[in-house]
């Protein structure tokens, strides 16, 4: 099992440039981008359930990558695993130049990823701006007595993270509330302040699990345009799961189809959406359902 | 590095109500109290109330702010004293504070191992273990008799309290003396509570999955946790035995203690600094209170044996009360009452 975090990744500035294929406004040709995350047939199960099967995924550098599927195909089973979580039974994943047969969760931020959750995990006694601030922890220098008898170097590193903080708060519009408790928040502001909190490092991977999920159509627009606009910004890669079918054909630029925790289609979304595999198990319920 | 230096920024101290709060406290306790006090009201209330203050608040840190239930206080508080009785015995030359200083250090060590099961246990198991070290602590004090000086039943007696020649002895030295270290204490946890540490200890309280894929790195917090509170907690053990009783036992610090130590915390909030003082305040004035009031109503009658009774009945509805319609504790209700009290401002 491989859990060393090679030095030269540390130190790699974690904002790259964006491909030519992003800055203009032609057609994304997201073929040409390098993998940033490789999952090579991830296998997992609880119990006698199988909740990933053999899943293969490959997501470019700077893409954004919609994971969609019915209840129960496997699609948190699969951010869970990515984020090392889950360890998988079987299979390989590939963040940048590492691969592990199980991701060290506690070294994700010093790999670059960053993640949010489905049932929100935030800090209900830390302000926005404290729980916005802590997701620079990783690149925290100072030691506890410079931290307490307030030494210049650790003034400063507060100082430095406290202003990248209210960068990335101004940026998601929520300086309104910046010293208000997460706990006391209602629940679509909470969701962009985990967001916040993901964002506020510049992640190369940015994991999103139902970022979207129990918000107004408004909320999600708004949560649409802030996703696109970190990965326009940073040149992030971007993995969602997303119930909302309209939401993930405009935002993302390839879509991975669960199904029983088998991987029943990948590809554009016009290719996914005309797929008649995918329409069976999900998108023609889906419809239905809208209809 | 940057060359330029830095304009003051908030970390410095600033005129807020919250401020003024503690400067006018500080005024009183050092400037009005030590002019009009009696022995009586420093050694039977003051000086306990704050060595109960001090352990509520290492507690405090460990339970309210790292989210990490321990049953053991009165452990790392017998810790705390016996290695200052022993330091001050057989390192005669010591200055106090070092002595004070080396006996938390010992107490955080004690701290660290307790600890432990921590990285592996939760709420409910952990609490379990700490109780381990509270028998196993007085097991040792009891078992090695050289602890103690080899004196019955393991019975210290505090060394002079003289600090540069400066003598704390009388009931009111011990208070200023318990004064000081207190403020020190508090000082440094209200740093701590306020630094990114102290942010990490509520991230691994709040949601300690999430603090890990973040990257707090969760283990280390805990023992921190564990270590900065039994350090705190052992130094409240020293004044207990110095400055408060002058001579201890290891009895003194049962499972009794550690309890009363919770019930500090609980009735005077989870995770604020100020709440340890105003439980442990409500703690020592409750039973003076009691044994007045039960005095007045039934004369002779209520001696001490009813007192107590009445003291634990009383304790026990208002911590259950506490825990229905104030889990945040007496701080709270004081938020309130300040809000209340100024609504326009």
């Amino acid at each position: 099992m491989n859990v060393a975090v090679r030095p030269h990744l540390v130190d790699r500035p974690r904002s790259v440039s964006l491909p030519a294929s992003r800055q203009g406004l032609h057609p994304r040709i997201v073929e040409e981008d390098p993998p940033f995350l490789v999952v090579e047939g991830v296998s997992l199960g609880f119990g006698g359930t199988v909740a990933l099967d053999a899943v293969d995924l490959s997501v470019g550098e700077g893409e954004i990558h919609a994971v969609i599927g019915p209840n129960g195909a496997g699609k948190s089973s699969l951010i869970n695993a990515i984020s090392g979580l889950y360890a998988p039974d079987s299979g390989a994943i590939r963040i940048g130049d590492d691969r592990f047969s199980r991701v060290p969760t506690r070294h994700l931020a010093r790999l670059g990823v960053a993640r949010t959750f489905q049932n929100l995990a935030l800090f209900r006694g830390l302000t926005v701006l404290d729980t916005v601030t802590i997701g620079l922890v990783d690149s925290q220098s100072a030691g506890l007595g410079a931290q307490v008898l307030g030494l210049p170097h650790a003034r400063r590193e507060a100082r430095e993270h406290r202003e990248r903080a209210d960068a990335v708060i101004a940026a998601l519009d929520l300086a309104d509330i910046r010293d208000r408790l997460v706990g006391t928040l209602p629940y679509g502001v909470q969701k962009r302040v985990e967001l916040a909190r993901a964002l506020v490092a510049k992640p190369r991977l940015l994991l999103l699990d139902e970022p979207m999920a129990g918000m107004t159509a408004t909320e999600k627009q708004r949560m649409s345009g802030d996703i696109r606009a970190a990965r326009d910004s940073t040149g992030t890669t971007i993995v969602l799961i997303e119930h909302d079918v309209g939401v993930v054909m405009s935002l993302s630029d390839r879509v991975t189809v669960l199904d029983h925790g088998r991987r029943i289609a990948s590809g554009t979304p016009a290719e996914v959406q005309a797929d008649p595999a995918v329409i069976a198990a999900y998108l023609g319920l889906a419809f239905e359902a809208g209809a | 590095m940057a060359a330029t230096s830095t304009p003051l920024d908030k970390s410095l101290p600033c005129l807020s109500a919250k401020g003024i709060g503690v400067v006018l406290l500080l005024t009183i306790a050092y400037g009005i109290v030590p002019l009009v006090g009696s022995s009586y009201l420093y050694e039977a209330i003051l000086t306990p109330f704050l060595a109960l203050s001090l352990a509520a608040l290492g507690l405090n840190l460990l339970t309210g702010y790292a989210g990490q239930l321990s049953l053991g206080s009165s452990a790392f508080m017998a810790v705390g004293a016996y290695a200052a009785f022993n330091l001050s015995l057989r390192l005669p030359f010591l200055p106090l504070p070092a002595t004070i200083v080396l006996a938390g250090l010992v107490a955080a060590l004690a701290g660290l191992v307790a600890g432990l099961p921590a990285l592996r246990l939760r709420g409910f198991y952990l609490a379990v273990s700490t109780l381990a070290v509270q028998f196993f602590v007085a097991w040792v004090l009891n078992r090695f008799s050289w602890l103690s000086n080899d004196s019955p039943s393991g019975i210290i007696s505090a060394p002079p309290l003289v600090v540069a020649g400066l003598s704390f002895e009388d009931a009111r030295g011990r208070y200023l003396f318990s004064l000081t270290v207190v403020t020190l204490l508090t000082v440094l946890a209200w740093r701590l509570v306020t630094s990114p540490t102290g942010r990490n200890f509520v991230a691994v309280r709040d949601n300690e999955t999430a603090a890990r894929v973040i990257g707090v790195k969760v283990a280390r917090t805990k023992l921190l946790a564990f270590g900065l509170s039994s350090f705190i907690i052992g130094v409240a053990g020293v004044l207990w035995a110095f400055a408060y009783l002058r001579t201890v036992e290891p009895a003194g610090f049962n499972l009794d203690r550690s309890f009363q130590i919770l019930f500090i915390v609980i009735i005077g909030g989870l995770g604020t600094l100020r709440g340890a003082f105003l439980g442990a305040g409500l703690i020592v004035v409750l039973p003076l209170l009691l044994s007045r009031f039960g005095a007045a109503l039934l004369g002779d009658g209520f001696d001490s044996g009813t007192l107590e009774m009445c003291q634990r009945i009383v304790l026990g509805i208002l911590i259950v009360a506490f825990l229905i319609r104030e889990p945040a504790g007496l701080s709270a209700l004081l938020d309130r009452a300040v809000r209340r009290l100024r609504p326009s401002a």
